[in-house]
C-alpha cells in the first residue's frame, strides 16, 4: 500500500509537470502571436522608449529564446516582472491579489459545501413534500441565473435599495456580498448533487441492512447514508475549490474586491504577457492541486477506490 | 398457549401513485421456539413484504394497515419505533438474499458487526469486538482478526453472507428471518449457507423463517410451511402435510412443476398455466381462481376461507370444503367458469 502509493504520487507529479509546460507553452505562444504589446498605448511613445523597454524586460530577443528564458525563471520559481504595474514582481502581485481572493473564495466554498449538503440531505428526506419542492425550485433558478445577473441583483437590492452591506470590497463588512454571489451557484449545484446521491443511496441494500439492526434512523442517514452519497460531491468540490479561491472576474469587478480575478482582467486588458503567464500558471497549479486532493478525499471516503 | 411469534391477520399495502396494491392481505401464522418455518411462493407474491412487516422495516410508501404480530405475547404493530429498535436485530434479525449489496461498502465489516452488539449490548468497544471475532470464527470465517478490518468488497459472496449471519445472530436473537438467503448464491455456496445455518440453529437454539421459492430448501430444512399467493395464505401446514397430502391447487401446481431427474429427457416441465395477479385489482373471490384447473364459479365469486383439512394442516381453497360437503363439482362449472373469467377479464382490457 505504501510503496503502491509514492508510485502513485510520482505518476501524478509527474502529470502535473507536464500538464503545467503544456499550459506554459500553449499560453505563451498563443499569447506573442496577438497584434499588441504591452507597451503599445493611447499616449504614443518614441521607438527609442520602446526599444529601450523591450531590452530591459528581454522581448527583444528571438521567441523560442524568450521561452526557454521564461521557462528557466519559472523553475526558479521566478515569475519576471509586471510590465502594467512598474516596480512589483509577478509573484508579489498574485500573492496579494489571492490572499483576497482566497479569504472569500474559502468562506463562500465553505458555507456552499456545508449549506449543499445539509439542503441536498433534507430534499432527500422529505422527497415529494413541500420542502423538497421548495428547494427544487430554488436550487433550480440558482443553477440558471449566470453569476453577473445574481451579483448585480445583490448590488442593486441588498446594497443600494436596503443598505445593509457596503458596495465595495475594501469597505468594513464588504465582503459580505461577494462572498454570498460567489456561493450562491455551488451552492444550488451541490445541493442538487447531493439530493439525487442521497436518494440513490438511501434506497440501497445496506440502509435496509442498517435499520434492521435497530440503528436509530438519525444515525442510518448520517453514518450509513452519508459518506456513501458524498462521492460525486467530492467530484464537484475539488475543482469548484480551485476557481473560487483563485477569484472570480466577475463577481471581483462588480464588488471592486482587489483580488486575483480582477488582476486578471486588468493584466489581460493591459496585455501585461508576464502576468497574464504568472496568474494562469497559479490557476493551473491550484486545479491540479485541487483535483489531487478530491482524489485522495475518494480513497478516504471510499475504500473500494484504487489510486494507483 | 402462548407462542414466540404470532402473526394474526397482517395487512400491509403500498399507497402507491397508481393505486392500493395489498401486497398482504390477512396473513397468520404462528411460530414456536427453535422451530424453522417455510414461507414459499412465487416473485411477488409477499414473502418478503410479509418479513419486512414483522420487523416494520417497510420503506415508503409501504404501510402495516391491520392485524397484529405478537412476540412473547406482546404487540409490536403500533410500538413506539423508539422500542421497536430495541426488537430489531435484537429480538428479531434477518438476513437479505443478496449479500454483495446488504453490507455497507464503505464500512470495514468489523465496525458494521460491532454496530450491533454495541447498540444492543452496551459493551464497551473492546468486548463487542471480541465478540464479532467470535460470531466470525463461529459462521466459519478464517482469520477473523484480519477479517474485521476488511471491507465487503474484499470477501466473496458466500463470505459477504456468512458476515451477515454472523451480524444477524451476534446478540443471540429468538428469531433469524432468512429472506431467501440463497438466491444470489452459487450451488455449491448454497449448500454451505443452509447447512451453517441449521448448524447455528442446533447451537443457539433460535426459530428460523426461511423465505424461500425453492421447494427443496423448504423439504430440507422446515418443519411448518407457509404457501403464499397474491399476498395471501393458501396453504399452511407441518411440511410432510404440505409434500405429501397438497390441498390447494397452487401447491400442488408447485410440486407438480418440480423437475425430477427420473424423468425422460423428452419431457417437458408442468408450468402454472397464466400471469400472476395484478395486485391493483384482486379479484373478488380467490386470487388462484384465473389460473386454477379446478376453478368453480363459487371461487371466482367468494373468497374462500381457512379450513383445517387435517390436525396441522389450513388450506384456503373451495374444492376442499366442496369435497367435504359433496357438492358435485360439474355443476358449479369447473373450468368453463375459469374460461368464462378469462374472457371477461380481455373484454375489460379492451
Amino acid at each position: 500500500m505504501n510503496s503502491k502509493f509514492l508510485i502513485y504520487m510520482f505518476k501524478r507529479l509527474g502529470m502535473a509537470l507536464l500538464t503545467i509546460f503544456l499550459v506554459i507553452a500553449i499560453t505563451f505562444f498563443v499569447m506573442h502571436a496577438i497584434p499588441a504589446s504591452p507597451f503599445s498605448s493611447e499616449k504614443a511613445k518614441s521607438d527609442a522608449v520602446i526599444k529601450a523597454l523591450e531590452i530591459k524586460y528581454g522581448f527583444d530577443k528571438p521567441l523560442g529564446v524568450q521561452f526557454l528564458n521564461y521557462l528557466w525563471g519559472v523553475l526558479h520559481f521566478d515569475f519576471g516582472l509586471s510590465t502594467a504595474w512598474v516596480g512589483f514582481t509577478v509573484a508579489d502581485l498574485i500573492m496579494g491579489g489571492f490572499s483576497y481572493s482566497a479569504s472569500i473564495g474559502f468562506t463562500a466554498a465553505f458555507i456552499a459545501i456545508i449549506l449543499g449538503i445539509l439542503f441536498g440531505c433534507l430534499a432527500a428526506l422529505n422527497r415529494g413534500k413541500w420542502l423538497d419542492s421548495v428547494i427544487q425550485v430554488v436550487t433550480t433558478a440558482l443553477v440558471s441565473m449566470p453569476s453577473f445577473v445574481v451579483a448585480t441583483l445583490l448590488l442593486l437590492f441588498v446594497s443600494f435599495r436596503l443598505g445593509w452591506f457596503p458596495s465595495l470590497g475594501n469597505q468594513p463588512g464588504g465582503m459580505v456580498l461577494p462572498i454570498v454571489s460567489l456561493s450562491l451557484y455551488p451552492m444550488a449545484y451541490i445541493t442538487r448533487l447531493q439530493r439525487s446521491s442521497m436518494l440513490d443511496v438511501l434506497g440501497a441494500d445496506y440502509i435496509r441492512t442498517a435499520r434492521a439492526k435497530g440503528v436509530k434512523s438519525s444515525k442510518v442517514i448520517y453514518k450509513h447514508a452519508l459518506k456513501n452519497a458524498l462521492t460525486p460531491v467530492i467530484t464537484y468540490a475539488g475543482p469548484m475549490m480551485a476557481y473560487i479561491l483563485t477569484g472570480s472576474m466577475v463577481v471581483e469587478n462588480i464588488f471592486s474586491v482587489p483580488g486575483l480575478g480582477r488582476l486578471f482582467t486588468n493584466s489581460m486588458l493591459r496585455t501585461d504577457y508576464m502576468m497574464i503567464m504568472g496568474v494562469t500558471i497559479f490557476l493551473a497549479f491550484m486545479i491540479i492541486l485541487m483535483n489531487f486532493i478530491s482524489d485522495v478525499l475518494y480513497k478516504v471516503m471510499d475504500p473500494r477506490i484504487d489510486l494507483a | 398457549m402462548q407462542h414466540l411469534l404470532e402473526v394474526k391477520n397482517l395487512q400491509t399495502t403500498f399507497f402507491t401513485p397508481s393505486g392500493e396494491v395489498r401486497a398482504v392481505g390477512n396473513v397468520s401464522f404462528n411460530l414456536e421456539p427453535g422451530k424453522v418455518l417455510g414461507i414459499v411462493g412465487e416473485s411477488g407474491s409477499g414473502k418478503s413484504v410479509t418479513a419486512y412487516s414483522i420487523l416494520q422495516i417497510l420503506t415508503h410508501p409501504g404501510r402495516i394497515v391491520g392485524g397484529s404480530v405478537k412476540l412473547h405475547g406482546q404487540e409490536l404493530v403500533g410500538l413506539p419505533e423508539e422500542e421497536m429498535r430495541k426488537v430489531r436485530g435484537n429480538k428479531i434479525s434477518i438476513i437479505f438474499q443478496d449479500p454483495m449489496t446488504s453490507l455497507n461498502p464503505v464500512f470495514t465489516i468489523g465496525n458494521q458487526l460491532m454496530e450491533a452488539i454495541i447498540l444492543h449490548t452496551q459493551r464497551p468497544r473492546e468486548q463487542a469486538r471480541e465478540r464479532a471475532i467470535e460470531m466470525l470464527r463461529l459462521v466459519g470465517i478464517n482469520e477473523p482478526e484480519k477479517r474485521i478490518h476488511q471491507y465487503a468488497y474484499e470477501l466473496s459472496g458466500g463470505m459477504r453472507q456468512r458476515v451477515m449471519i454472523a451480524m444477524a445472530l451476534a446478540c443471540e436473537p429468538d428469531i433469524l428471518i432468512a429472506d431467501e438467503p440463497t438466491t444470489a448464491l452459487d450451488v455449491t455456496i448454497q449448500a454451505q449457507i443452509l447447512e451453517l445455518m441449521l448448524e447455528l440453529q442446533k447451537k443457539l437454539g433460535m426459530a428460523i423463517i426461511m423465505i424461500t421459492h425453492d421447494l427443496g430448501v423448504i423439504a430440507n430444512m422446515c418443519d411448518e410451511v407457509v404457501v403464499m399467493y397474491a399476498g395471501r395464505i393458501c396453504e399452511r401446514g407441518t411440511a410432510p402435510e404440505i409434500f405429501y397430502n397438497p390441498r390447494h391447487e397452487y401447491t400442488r401446481g408447485l410440486l407438480r412443476s418440480i423437475p425430477n431427474i427420473d424423468n425422460d429427457e423428452k419431457s417437458r416441465l408442468i408450468p402454472i398455466m397464466g400471469t400472476p395477479v395484478d395486485l391493483l385489482n384482486l379479484p373478488k373471490g380467490c386470487p388462484f381462481a384465473p389460473r386454477c384447473e379446478r376453478a368453480m364459479k363459487v371461487c371466482l365469486n367468494q373468497f374462500p376461507e381457512e379450513y383445517w383439512v387435517a390436525k396441522d394442516h389450513i388450506a384456503s381453497c373451495w374444492v376442499n370444503v366442496l369435497e367435504k360437503v359433496g357438492a358435485p363439482l360439474a355443476e358449479l362449472g369447473g373450468q368453463e367458469a375459469a374460461q368464462q373469467m378469462a374472457r371477461e377479464g380481455e373484454e375489460a382490457a379492451q
